[in-house]
């Protein structure tokens, strides 16, 4: 274990916090301010929020003698993407009454609430868990919300590998009862000693995020996550999974010592061992982790650190056995396959477009009254998907004309006709709300897909299903190095520009310019778009283009 | 002095001066001698800004006791000028606030005279009520050898305008006291109607000197004629900052205003007001002139003065807030505004929602441009709390102010000053109105519990940054109130600053539009209870400062209500505890 004394500031506020308490209690009791204290907005993260604030009112409310507009977003622990019309009408009541007027889906199939209050915190925070939903350990340094490819129309084994999702999640959710304590029945059960027989008092040196593939998709980008689960299925049946470990996003700018890495796949597991796997890998990351330096605490840097022979020893060494060899998986897609699609029992799944994964009323598209109404008479599920869709799954026959109904109703329907470059985008929230943008993002994106689809037109290349990814900082919430093409925010108006992933997220894209706007964004696009579309060789993908063109961009 | 080398002092008075008054006291008997060196004395400390309490017994049997009861100053310069007239003229004066007089005092003067100002709606101002309460009663004595007059202050756009002056006047009646003076009310533009009757009622004191009036005393200065800025010779004060500080979404726009001093010999304390002298909003003054159907190049005469009616209705006459002249003026053609003048609760009701013109619109006349200037008062300063402490801030004074510009009755209605304010004017006429009733604690290790809403805020930020400023080491304890947390919690930042540094010791706030529950201040103070009782045994000073009609009133009650329950006593007893504390001037208030 590192020396106390250069420790991070995190780890020290976790030490003393009791469990994750803080004096979080005190800081919702505290009216005269809509922020909570300093070290407690650290400990927040644990229970599911983080403080924000309008950044696009900051300088103007200082001039006003106010303080920043201190909101919170909250986001709520969905593990594998699933969740009930009751649950959805739950959230919608919040989003509607408590936050402003949207639901949020993210890239690791969570809500997200935006703009909730302090004074409304408890009270969201305790209804969400009414629906039986939760949010503890939704962000902080534990097991984030675990992922699940959410197909159930293609493949046999989601079931299996839904399940062991959900498994994972409830093994790994902290123990702490400070969680219940602060928003739930607020008492302290006297003489309890709170244990975290997974964690310990300090939890994780970092996030720690988990995914489980169903090949042939890898919507969840299985290499981007610390832990990941690929599903194998033999003669229609899951037979177990390889195991992923490594993988992660998060860059700092400026900072050599950081890069995002692609997992390593290092063995195979039997579905009544995942759970095993998964405590031992954090196990290994709760013990080894760098704690004294936040942007070098991922697992990906513990086992660069070391190497991925001493880690599979480690693992086995803690499992008492050794992982076998990997079986052999073919992914086949990353994006979501949108429209009807009818599984092997006969019940209809739809796959819905969600511009930038945000639920809400614009114009005619009123995607959160058509899908309120649809909650109200829908009989299966909700499903949300990595990249920021939806799938209203489990339609009848009989109910299939209703929902078409409703869609079209709410210009929902009319939303869905749109290129395959805007089918695949993906964004952060970014500004305004999230505090460690440099950029836009979310706001950004729709114009931004359009002066691509522009450019794509213009070379007859409208029909490619190119995957663009940005965010507003390096942190790699919308995993852009893993795009074939992707913007990282620098500062306003600016970005880096990452070319060259593949187009199944199997590759690193590559930094191709620094600090550029976007007229030289797009013009390095239109260049690079003429060559694709006049050297292409057969079949070959955008991103496959410019890595092998890539040398020569570099050069220019 | 100084020209002199003799260490023996040489008497101020030489040559005629003395012979004067030689002469002037030649035929006095040993009690008017020993009365004539107090009122000398007096004299010669009447040039302070403060007046000081002068003991009854200290003066002879011609002399009137002046009385004044006050709550924004009026009321104080009124019995000071006619003091100052009185012994001009011969009379012994003895100027009393009302605060400071025991009730019963009252009983064994001969002469007195009351400048009795009604605050609100018909109520007395803040720390006489003792006094009236006794007069009022069963157990008030007979009168009959009081003479008296009365002059009642009130502003007429009041529905119970002068309620205080008239009430004690029949009161005064009914107990055998003489009126020697007709009593009259005067509204805002009171300087010529005071004057005229404080002439006649100094006209009949001499009339009345048993003091021969052909040995009066010559006319000393009571005062160096002032060359400080004032009401009528206001300082154009240089504005600096003009910065809205409540925040988007807000159903109010409030500024901070920041004035320049440097240069006026303008100063202030904490607590003090300044008064801004406004020109109407000149979309208002079209607005009206278009109502009345008069071109506002019409000739009108303001006293001596000959200008126009637009400039007439711009910068000298009231134009927003109703009188009672006026309605009275145009009722003389409506039927409908005499039912509501007589009909108490219908023309308060009247005043509080009508400005001016909607009464021109809704009860049409044909008006003549003079009689319109005629029939309007006087456009009045208005009185702002100063927001800042002036040693944090020399030769500045901060302001906070409410913008008053709403739709009303298919109307907009502008306030006068605030509009002026914002306007873009790059100067503004101002003056310092000293509030002694709103004063920190002479002791900087005295608690104090501050109680504001919205605007109200705005002494507090000047006893605050006063008290930083100075050092004082006292606990500071502010109570807020405003509609909407995200946006109308003035000056939060420095708030929080303070109560992070320490010096603010306690900070609760109550916002009554954020949930379907209406939070205010007084339900912050009963659950605070504990406390409040505890930092007012401790010796705490409490200031309310904002709304008179809801505010103050619901935060009085809260008070006795923690009085009561905290302390473990009666309704009664616990009254006395607050009457006590406003007594000793630890319960000051500055509402309006």
């Amino acid at each position: 274990m590192a020396n106390d004394t250069v420790l991070t500031p995190v780890e020290h506020i976790k030490a003393r916090s009791n469990y994750l308490r803080g004096t979080i209690k005190e800081g919702l009791a505290d009216t005269a301010t809509g922020a909570l204290a300093e070290d407690d907005t650290q400990l927040s993260k644990f229970h599911g929020f983080y403080q924000q604030d309008d950044r696009d009112l900051r300088s103007e409310r200082m001039r006003q003698k106010l303080e920043p507009a201190y909101s919170f977003m909250i986001r709520v622990r969905v593990p594998g993407g699933i969740a009930t019309p009751a649950q959805w009408l739950a959230l919608d009541e919040l989003a509607t009454s408590q936050a402003n007027n949207s639901l949020r889906l993210t890239t690791r199939q969570a809500f997200q609430f935006h703009g909730v209050v302090k004074g409304d915190l408890q009270s969201t925070i305790r209804r969400i868990n009414y629906s039986l939903l939760d949010t503890i350990a939704a962000c902080g340094d534990v097991n984030r919300n675990v992922m699940c490819t959410p197909v159930a129309e293609t493949s046999a084994v989601h079931e299996g590998a839904y399940r062991v999702a959900t498994q994972i999640s409830e093994h790994l959710t902290p123990q702490t009862t400070a969680y219940h304590e602060i928003w739930l029945d607020g008492e302290k059960v006297a003489g309890t000693q709170d244990h975290e027989p997974i964690y310990g008092a300090t939890y994780l040196p970092r996030k720690f995020k988990i995914a489980v593939a169903i090949p042939p998709s890898n919507d969840v980008d299985i290499f981007a996550q610390d832990l990941g689960y690929i599903a194998i299925e033999q003669d229609g049946k899951l037979i177990g999974f390889n195991v992923t470990v490594g993988g992660g996003m998060g860059v700092t700018h400026g900072e050599a010592g950081t890069y995002p890495r692609v997992a390593d796949v290092i063995g195979f597991c039997t579905p009544e061992q995942v759970v095993d796997v998964a405590e031992h890998v954090v196990g290994i990351q709760r013990d080894n982790g760098d704690r004294t330096n936040r942007k070098h605490a991922r697992l990906k840097y513990t086992i660069d650190d070391r190497s991925i022979e001493w880690f599979k020893d480690e693992l086995a060494k803690r499992l008492g056995y050794a992982l076998p060899k990997p079986k052999s998986y073919r992914f086949a897609s990353r994006g979501d396959v949108f429209g009807w699609a009818k599984d092997r029992h006969g019940q209809w799944h739809l796959t819905l477009f969600i511009p930038e994964g945000r639920i809400q009323d614009r114009g005619k598209a009123r995607v959160l009254t058509g899908l309120r109404e649809l909650a109200r008479v829908h009989k299966g599920d909700f499903r949300l998907t990595a990249n920021q869709n939806l799938i209203v799954s489990g339609i009848s026959d009989a109910a299939r004309p209703s929902v078409e109904g409703l869609l079209t109703e709410y210009g929902i329907q009319q939303l869905q006709s749109i290129s395959p470059l805007r089918q695949q985008a993906l964004a952060c929230v970014a500004l305004p709300t999230c505090a460690l943008a440099m950029a836009e993002a979310e706001r950004y994106l729709p114009d931004l897909t359009s002066n691509v689809e522009a450019l794509l037109d213009r070379h007859g290349l409208v029909q490619e299903p190119i995957s663009l990814r940005i965010t507003g900082c390096p942190n790699g919430c919308a995993r852009p190095y893993l795009a074939e093409i992707a913007l990282v925010g620098k500062a306003p108006g600016r970005y880096n520009l990452y070319l060259g992933g593949d187009a199944l997220g199997h590759r690193l894209n590559r930094l191709v310019h620094e600090n550029i706007d976007e007229n030289n964004i797009l013009a390095t696009l239109d260049g690079l778009f003429a060559r694709f579309a006049a050297e292409r060789s057969n079949g070959e993908s955008f991103g496959d283009f410019a890595h092998r063109a890539l040398p020569a961009v570099e050069a220019r | 002095m100084a020209a002199s080398p003799s260490t023996i002092p040489i008497a101020p008075i030489t040559g005629v001066a003395l012979q004067s008054l030689h002469s002037a006291v030649a035929d006095f008997d040993r009690e008017q001698l020993i009365w004539s060196s107090g009122y000398l004395a007096g004299l010669a400390r009447a040039g302070n800004a403060v007046e000081q309490p002068q003991p009854a017994a200290a003066a002879g049997p011609d002399a009137w006791t002046v009385f004044y009861a006050t709550e924004t100053g009026n009321s104080r310069r009124v019995a000071q000028s006619l003091a100052e007239r009185a012994r001009d003229a011969g009379v012994a004066v003895d100027l009393q606030d009302l605060r400071d007089v025991r009730p019963k005092a009252l009983a064994k003067l001969t002469r007195a005279a009351f400048v009795l100002a009604t605050h609100g709606i018909g109520e007395p101002p803040d720390g006489t009520e003792t006094f009236f309460d006794f007069w009022q009663s069963d157990r008030a004595p007979r009168l009959e050898n009081l003479e008296y007059a009365i002059l009642a202050l009130g502003d007429s756009s009041y529905a119970d305008f002068c309620a205080m002056g008239r009430l004690f006047d029949e009161r005064l009646r009914a107990l055998g006291a003489k009126p020697v003076v007709d009593p009259i009310e005067c509204d805002l533009d009171f300087d010529e109607p005071a004057a005229d009757w404080s002439g006649k009622l100094v006209e009949h004191a001499t009339k009345n000197l048993t003091v021969s009036t052909a040995n009066r005393v010559q006319r000393v200065p009571l005062r160096a004629v002032s060359k400080l800025p004032s009401k009528d010779r206001p300082f154009d004060a240089e504005l600096l900052l003009d910065q809205r500080i409540t925040g988007r979404g807000s159903s109010k726009d409030v500024r901070h205003i920041e004035l320049g001093l440097e240069g006026s010999g303008l100063s202030y304390l904490p607590g003090d007001s300044l008064g801004v002298v406004p020109e109407n909003p000149p979309r208002l003054v079209e607005a009206l002139l278009d109502v009345v159907q008069l071109d506002g190049d019409a000739a009108v005469t303001l006293g001596e003065r000959q200008t126009s009616l637009a400039k007439a209705l711009s910068f000298s006459k009231e134009i927003t807030v109703v009188s009672r002249p006026l309605i009275e003026h145009a009722a003389k053609q409506h039927d409908a505004l005499q039912r509501i003048l007589d009909d108490r609760s219908q023309l308060a009701d009247f005043f509080a929602t009508r400005q001016i013109i909607d009464l021109l619109a809704d009860y049409p006349h044909a008006w003549e441009a003079q009689e319109l200037v005629d029939s309007l008062r006087r456009l009045s300063p208005r009185l702002y709390s100063i927001a800042s402490s002036p040693d944090a801030n020399p030769d500045e004074a901060h302001l906070t102010v409410s913008v008053v510009a709403f739709e009303q009755f298919g109307r907009a209605h502008w306030g006068a000053a605030s509009n002026y304010l914002i306007s873009g004017t790059r100067t503004v006429p101002v003056y310092v109105e000293p509030n002694d009733r709103f004063r920190l604690p002479a002791d900087g290790d005295t608690p104090i519990i501050m109680i504001g809403a919205g605007t109200g805020v705005a002494p507090y930020r000047a006893f605050v940054e006063h008290r930083q400023e100075l050092g004082h080491r006292g606990d500071n304890w502010l109570v807020f109130g405003d509609r909407n947390f995200a946006s109308d919690f003035l000056y939060q930042l420095e708030w929080l600053r303070y109560r992070k540094d320490g010096i603010l010791s306690r900070l609760d706030v109550a916002f009554s539009r954020d949930r379907a529950e209406k939070v205010y201040v007084q339900h912050r103070l009963l659950e605070q209870a504990k406390g409040i009782y505890e930092w007012l045994e401790r010796g705490a000073h409490v200031y309310v400062c904002g709304d008179a009609s809801h505010m103050a009133v619901d935060v009085h009650a809260a008070l006795q209500t923690v009085v009561e329950q905290q302390g473990g006593v009666s309704a009664e007893r616990a009254t006395e505890y607050l009457n006590q504390l406003k007594s000793a001037r630890r319960y000051q208030r500055d509402v309006y």
